[in-house]
C-alpha cells in the first residue's frame, strides 16, 4: 500500500504534463493559443474575463487556462519544463523565481518593456524588484498581499479594551494579549504561530532585524532574536496556544471560531473572513503595531514566460496587456486579490465595505519584500525544525535561532557555490 | 501436482543435461513459460530495475532542477553520511520497524483466537480487521488525527475519564513517533492476520487433537504446535513487514504538516528522500539516500534468512 502512493504521486506528474502540454494550437492558420498556467481555482473567474477582454484585442490570439492544484503545481511545472510541455505564460512566486531564473528556463523581459513601455512603475517597487534577477526583470506583478493584524471586536469590548489602530505597539499588543486571553474559556489574546510569511518574518522585521541580507542569514543577528522572542514570549506567558497545539487547529481557523483575538494574517484571507458571518460583523482589521520599527512583508505573484515557449511574440502580448490599468481593473473586481496596479484597489475595497481593507494598501510604504534567494527552499525547509520547541514553550529561542542562523549560512554558501 | 509442469521437466531435464556438459535447448512448451512470465518480467524491468539502475547513476550526479547532470563521484554519499538528519531520520525508521513489527504477535493471537472451533461471524471479523488495511493511507492519516487531536480529539476525552492528562499526541516530541507506529499497526494487522489464518489452516487437526488426548492446553498446544508449524509463515510476514516500515512514508507524511513541532522526531529516511528530490531540488543526494535505503534493506533482509535457520521449522 505504501509503494502504490509513491508509484503514483511520480507517475501522475509525467502524466499529466503530457495531457496538458504540447497541444497548444499552431502559429499557422493564422491564430495563435498560449497556454496560461495557474493554481489557484478562486481566481480562475477572473482571469478568464481579463482573457475574454485580451483576445477582444488581439482576435489572432487566445489563451487557454492550465490549471494545476498548489499541491502538484511546482513538480509538475518543473517535469513539464524538462519535457518541453511548460505552458507559455505562468504564475511565478517569490520563493521559486531565482530557482527558474537563474537555470536560464524564463524569457528576459527588460528589452520588451523598454521597446513597450510596460507601465512597471505603478507596480510596487519592492514587488517589481522580486522579480528581476541580476539585473534584468523576467516577471511583471500581478497582485499583491500584505500582513496586518486581524482581531475579533467582540472580545475586545468583552475585556474593555479599546481596539488596535496605526498607533499601537508591541508594548500595547502584550497589554491586550494578556487581558483578552480567558483559560476558562479556552480564549487566547495572541496566535503566536510558527509561521513565515504571517508572523516571523513581520516580526523579525518589526524588531529591526533581517531574514536574509547580501546572501547572509540574519537568524543569529540580536534583533532578528528579539522579533522571534515577542513571538515566543506569548507562548511562554499563556497569551498564546503552543505551537503543538496550533499545528492540529492553526491559528487561522482559531480566529474564525473566535477563540483567539488577535492574529496576523494575509490580506488574501479577507474574502474568507468575510464568509464566516460573525467576523463579517466584528472582524477588524488594523495596520501591524510598532516594535522598534514599522514593517510587514509584502509578496505577490507575477506572470513569466518560458523561455521554451515557440510563441513568445504572443506570450509577451498576453503578459503586457495583464500588466496594464485595464487588466488590473477586471483583476480588482472579481475581488479575490489585491492587484498590484497602482490606483485600481479601489474596487477590492468596496467589495467587502466592514472590513478596514485598506491597511493593508497604506503599509506598502514600509512593506520588506519576502525573502528570497537562488534555492529558497532549502534554507525555508530549515526554520521550522529548528524553531518548533521555542514555539511550543519549551524555550530556548536564542540558541534555536543562531543555530538556524549557522545552518541557514551554510545552504545559502552551498547555493552560491554550485 | 506443479503449477508450472513445463519448468519443472525443463529443470529436471537440465539436471541431466548440464552433466553431459551442453545446455538444454528450449522447446516449444518452454517458450510459453516464458510467454506467460513476461508480463510480470516485463513489468519489473521497467518499473524496478530499469529505474534502479537509473538511481544509481543519478547517486553520482549533481542533478539540475530543469535536467541536465553532472559526475560529481562520491560526494551525495559523503553527504548523506555527514548529515544529522539522515542519523535521526534512520533512527526514526528503525523505530517505526520495531513497533511495525508488533502487528505480528498481535495477528498470531488474534489469527489463533479467530481459528478456535465453533466461533461464528469470522468472516465478519476477518472483514472488520482487514478493512483498515485496505483504506486509503490518506484516509487513514486524517481520521487518526482526528482522535489524536489535542484540542477535540476522542482520545483525549476517553483518557480523560481515566484521568490521564490532555496532551497532543502527534505534536508532542515525546509522543509522535509511538502515536504514528501504533497507527501504522493499526491498519496493517489485518493483513498479517489473514496470512496467519491461512497459515494456521494448513496445520493438520490432528496434532491439536493428539495432543489434547495427551492432556496438553490450549495455551500449551499454542506453543508447541501452532507456533513452530507457523514458523514458515512467520518467517515470509516479519520480512514483508520489515521492508515495508522501513520504507514508510505516507501516513506520516499525512499525518504530520509541515509546521508541527514532532516533525523532525519523526520523519523517516523515504520523507527525507522525498524533500530532498522533490521540494529542495537535490535528487543526487536523493539518489544516494534511496540507493543505501535499499542496500540496507538487502542486508536485514539477507541476515533475516540466515537467522531463519534457527528458528523456522518447515513440516
Amino acid at each position: 500500500m505504501r509503494r502504490r502512493t509513491l508509484l503514483g504521486g511520480a507517475l501522475a506528474a509525467p502524466l499529466l504534463a503530457a495531457c496538458s502540454g504540447g497541444g497548444g494550437g499552431s502559429e499557422g492558420g493564422g491564430r495563435t493559443t498560449l497556454s496560461y498556467g495557474m493554481w489557484d481555482p478562486a481566481q480562475a473567474p477572473g482571469m478568464e474575463k481579463i482573457i475574454a477582454a485580451f483576445e477582444k484585442e488581439h482576435p489572432r490570439i487566445s489563451v487557454r487556462i492550465e490549471l494545476t492544484p498548489w499541491a502538484s503545481y511546482w513538480t509538475t511545472l518543473k517535469t513539464s519544463m524538462r519535457g518541453g510541455t511548460a505552458p507559455d505564460v505562468f504564475w511565478m512566486n517569490a520563493v521559486n523565481f531565482q530557482l527558474y531564473a537563474s537555470s536560464g528556463v524564463l524569457e528576459p523581459l527588460s528589452g520588451h518593456i523598454k521597446a513597450d513601455a510596460t507601465p512597471v512603475d505603478r507596480h510596487p517597487e519592492a514587488l517589481v524588484r522580486l522579480y528581476a534577477y541580476r539585473g534584468t526583470q523576467y516577471g511583471l506583478p500581478k497582485d499583491f498581499d500584505t500582513v496586518g493584524l486581524w482581531y475579533n471586536k467582540a472580545l475586545f469590548d468583552k475585556a474593555g479594551i479599546a481596539y488596535p489602530d496605526a498607533s499601537w505597539t508591541w508594548d500595547d499588543v502584550r497589554d491586550a494579549a494578556a487581558e483578552l486571553t480567558n483559560p476558562r474559556e479556552r480564549v487566547h489574546g495572541f496566535a503566536a504561530e510558527m509561521d513565515r510569511q504571517g508572523k516571523i518574518y513581520p516580526a523579525v522585521c518589526g524588531a529591526g532585524g533581517y531574514i536574509l541580507r547580501d546572501g547572509r542569514s540574519g537568524f543569529g543577528d540580536e534583533r532578528s532574536i528579539e522579533g522571534l522572542r515577542f513571538l515566543t514570549d506569548m507562548v511562554d506567558r499563556g497569551w498564546s496556544p503552543p505551537q503543538s497545539a496550533m499545528t492540529e487547529s492553526v491559528g487561522r481557523v482559531r480566529y474564525w471560531s473566535e477563540k483567539v483575538a488577535m492574529n496576523y494574517d494575509l490580506s488574501a484571507m479577507a474574502g474568507q473572513m468575510y464568509a464566516v458571518p460573525a467576523l463579517k460583523d466584528h472582524g477588524g482589521i488594523a495596520v501591524l503595531p510598532k516594535g522598534r520599527r514599522r514593517a510587514t512583508i509584502i509578496h505577490g505573484l507575477a506572470n513569466v514566460i518560458s523561455a521554451k515557449s515557440r510563441k513568445k511574440e504572443a506570450a509577451w502580448e498576453f503578459v503586457h496587456f495583464m500588466a496594464g490599468r485595464r487588466a488590473a481593473g477586471i483583476q480588482a473586481e472579481a475581488g479575490v486579490t489585491i492587484s498590484s496596479y497602482e490606483g485600481t484597489q479601489d474596487a477590492w475595497l468596496k467589495s467587502m465595505p466592514e472590513f478596514d481593507l485598506k491597511n493593508f494598501i497604506d503599509m506598502q510604504e514600509y512593506a520588506v519584500p519576502y525573502p528570497s534567494s537562488e534555492n529558497t527552499a532549502v534554507w525555508e525547509n530549515l526554520q521550522y525544525p529548528l524553531l518548533g520547541a521555542a514555539f511550543s514553550g519549551k524555550g530556548g529561542v536564542e540558541s534555536a535561532a543562531r543555530t538556524l542562523g549557522e545552518q541557514m549560512d551554510r545552504a545559502l554558501k552551498e547555493e552560491s557555490g554550485s | 501436482m506443479s503449477v508450472f509442469p513445463a519448468t519443472a521437466a525443463a529443470k529436471a531435464k537440465g539436471r541431466g543435461t548440464t552433466a553431459a556438459g551442453s545446455r538444454p535447448r528450449p522447446r516449444k512448451n518452454q517458450r510459453a513459460a516464458y510467454l506467460f512470465i513476461a508480463p510480470l518480467g516485463i513489468g519489473f524491468a521497467v518499473f524496478y530495475f530499469w529505474p534502479l539502475l537509473q538511481t544509481f547513476a543519478f547517486s553520482f550526479t549533481e542533478f539540475g532542477a530543469f535536467g541536465g547532470h553532472t559526475f560529481i563521484g562520491g560526494d551525495n554519499y559523503a553527504r548523506v553520511i555527514k548529515d544529522v538528519t539522515v542519523w535521526q531520520a534512520l533512527g526514526n525508521t528503525l523505530i517505526y520497524s520495531a513497533i511495525g513489527l508488533t502487528a505480528l504477535p498481535i495477528a498470531i493471537v488474534v489469527a489463533s483466537l479467530l481459528n478456535r472451533r465453533g466461533l461464528r461471524g469470522v468472516a465478519l471479523y476477518r472483514a472488520l480487521y482487514f478493512v483498515p488495511f485496505v483504506t486509503l493511507p490518506v484516509a487513514v492519516g486524517l481520521v487518526w488525527n482526528w482522535l489524536y487531536n489535542g484540542d477535540y480529539g476522542l482520545l483525549n476525552e476517553v483518557l480523560g475519564r481515566l484521568g490521564v492528562d490532555r496532551n497532543h499526541w502527534v505534536s508532542d516530541p515525546s509522543t509522535a513517533v509511538y502515536a504514528i507506529g501504533a497507527v501504522m499497526v493499526w491498519s496493517t494487522t489485518g493483513y498479517y492476520l489473514i496470512i496467519f489464518m491461512a497459515g494456521i489452516k494448513g496445520i493438520p487437526r490432528d496434532y491439536h487433537e493428539a495432543a489434547e488426548l495427551d492432556g496438553a492446553g490450549a495455551l500449551r498446544r499454542f506453543f508447541t504446535i501452532t507456533l513452530p508449524l507457523l514458523s514458515p509463515t512467520l518467517f515470509f510476514a516479519s520480512i514483508i513487514c520489515m521492508i515495508n516500515s522501513l520504507q514508510t512514508f505516507d501516513l506520516i507524511y499525512i499525518m504530520m504538516a509541515e509546521k508541527n513541532p514532532a516533525i523532525g522526531d519523526t520523519q523517516s529516511i523515504v520523507g527525507l528522500f522525498y524533500k530532498w528530490a522533490f521540494i529542495e531540488n537535490a535528487q543526487g543526494a536523493a539518489a544516494a539516500l534511496a540507493f543505501l535505503l535499499m542496500l540496507l534493506i538487502a542486508a536485514l533482509t539477507f541476515l533475516q534468512f540466515r537467522l531463519q535457520k534457527r528458528w523456522v521449522h518447515y513440516g
